[in-house]
């Protein structure tokens, strides 16, 4: 069970969450250039790293708000948790 | 139903050569996959110039770690057809290995609790029928008649309306499955080499001419990952970019018990699934952590749900003990299909996105990736699930479809 820090709220069970994947995704500024292989790589091709990602989480059955957390995917550690106006911590998007 | 005795283990199943310089195809992961590649590109092309590379022990990655189902029944034409092809290949496979893994077609059993589940099921069972997959859609008290100890009370919270059932379908020691293809591989020639890490790939321009490892590098004429849930970290090494994220999924076993689960059960909308081992154990597996992760354990409220589930759908299993829980790291792709074929570099074929479903398709995915790899060109059964379909949007959409959710 991971203990995941709200910016709002504070640390709470992973139960409280609901996971958002990557972070850091912009929406395309001018869809309607796009060819099919920048659209694919939109909609489904996602970074999988083994170490550092930033994600998205919710806290669904808390304060309802969205924000990113760094994490470790080959460790499981929490690194930080950020709002989703603030940068990457460390830089990397 | 009795229980049936283990195999007995042959002397020795394989050598322990070192790599040579270069060979005709190297695979990369020497899982289920990877040794049933390896056996049919011997065995149906003729190409035995092979090497299975396993960067830790053979077939100690989701082959040892899997719920060992096995089944047929997935909605899409292009599904049905691959794990069809599948189940019988698996029907012949004791005989032709000579090795007797316990295959056994107890069948399988999943349930609908909501009335959309009932019409996704009868909808399924019919495409099934009509894809030559053997399925029936059966009522409360039919479900009790094939496994007695389920219960189909109505006054549970989310009570049996029906299921369907695909008698062919079943479970075989994975252990014995792994063993049996790599002995018979390595009578053909192929060199299965353990402790060997692919750590990047040998590149000349745009074609990928063989892969660096902890042990040196091995010139390939064509190369093919079958990694698994380390499938996108590994192509990345070779610039490949691939649309899978990587979960933690769980599965745990009960102390030995008498025979009194005579088939698999499945819920999807509980979530649990449940079978009983050969030696007796009660193994059960539910879905993915909702997390991506490497770290080969999940999370314990996922246990939590699966073992309410199991009690409230098994009252008898109650006063079971969970003996031990593990976990496995499986590739997800958008449309919970997997990706087999060319990649967009020259020489180098990717077998992944198996996600939480592979071990059943281990015959099939031999027989199309060795086809891919000593061809060249996909094999009819494995086209549409090429790299390309998450560009054109011809996508196989089996999620919920399948049976499972991912
Ligand atoms: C808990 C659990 C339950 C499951 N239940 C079922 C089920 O009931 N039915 C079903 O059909 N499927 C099930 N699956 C899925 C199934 O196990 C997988 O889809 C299937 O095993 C994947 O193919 P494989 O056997 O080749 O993978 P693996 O056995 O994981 O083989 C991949 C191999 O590649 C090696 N490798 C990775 N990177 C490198 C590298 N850089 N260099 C060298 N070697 C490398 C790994 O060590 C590993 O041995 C389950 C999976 C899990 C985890
Ligand atoms: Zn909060």
């Amino acid at each position: 069970m991971l203990l995941i820090t709200c910016p709002w709220c504070g640390p709470r069970d992973e139960t409280e969450y609901h996971y958002g994947g990557q972070a850091h995704v912009p929406h395309p500024e001018n869809p309607g250039e796009l060819t099919d292989e920048q659209w694919a790589a939109y909609v489904f091709y996602r970074d999988n790293p083994k170490g550092p990602f930033a994600e998205r989480w919710m806290h669904s059955i808390g304060c309802r708000r969205w924000f990113n957390v760094l994490r470790d995917t080959a460790t499981h550690e929490v690194l930080t948790s950020y709002r989703l106006d603030e940068p990457r911590p460390g830089g990397n998007r | 139903m009795t229980a049936q005795p283990l195999p007995e283990h042959p002397d020795f199943l394989w050598r322990t050569p070192e790599p040579r310089s270069s060979y005709d195809v190297v695979i990369v992961g020497a899982g289920g996959h990877g040794l049933a590649t390896a056996y049919y590109l011997a065995k149906n092309h003729g190409i035995t110039n092979i090497a299975v590379l396993e960067k830790g022990w053979l077939a100690g990655g989701n082959m040892a770690r899997n719920t060992t189902i096995i089944r047929s029944n997935y909605l899409w034409d292009e599904s049905a057809a691959i794990y069809e092809h599948a189940l019988k290949l698996w029907e012949r496979l004791p005989e032709e290995l000579d090795y007797d893994f316990l295959f056994s077609q107890r069948g399988v059993l999943n349930l609908a609790h909501t009335l959309q589940d009932v019409r996704e099921g009868v909808r399924r069972a019919n495409a099934n029928r009509l894809n030559g997959v053997d399925a029936q859609w059966l009522e409360p008290d039919e479900v009790a008649k094939v496994c007695p100890i389920l219960n189909v009370s109505p006054r549970t919270r989310y009570p049996v309306l029906g299921a369907t059932f695909q008698p062919r379908a079943g479970i075989a020691k994975h252990d014995h499955v792994a063993w049996a293809l790599a002995r018979r591989a390595d009578e053909l020639g192929v060199d299965l080499i353990q402790g060997c890490e692919v750590t990047g790939f040998l590149k000349d321009g745009d074609r990928v001419v063989g892969v660096e490892t902890n042990r040196g590098r091995i010139h390939a004429g064509r190369v093919g990952l079958a990694a698994a849930g380390h499938s996108s970290v590994l192509a990345e090494r070779a610039g490949v970019r691939l649309p899978v994220q990587s979960h933690p999924l769980q599965a745990l076993v009960s102390e030995l018990h008498e025979p009194v689960h005579p088939t698999v059960v499945m819920s999807n909308h509980v979530h649990v699934y449940v079978s009983q081992a050969h030696k007796g154990e009660l193994v059960m597996g539910a879905g993915v952590d909702s997390y991506n992760g490497y770290g080969q354990r999940g999370s314990f409220h996922v246990i939590e749900r699966q073992m309410a589930a199991a009690v409230e759908l098994f009252p008898v299993f109650a006063r079971a003990h969970v003996l031990r829980t593990w976990g496995g790291i499986v590739d997800v792709t958008p449309d919970a299909s997997p990706i087999i074929g060319r990649t967009p570099v020259e020489n180098l074929y990717v077998n992944c996105g198996w996600g939480t479903g592979g071990f059943k398709a281990t015959p099939a995915v031999g027989w199309t990736f060795a086809h891919t790899l000593a061809t060249g060109e996909p094999h009819p059964l494995n086209a549409p699930f090429a790299l390309e379909r998450f560009t054109t949007g011809a996508l196989i959409d089996e999620h919920g479809a399948a049976a499972v959710a991912h």
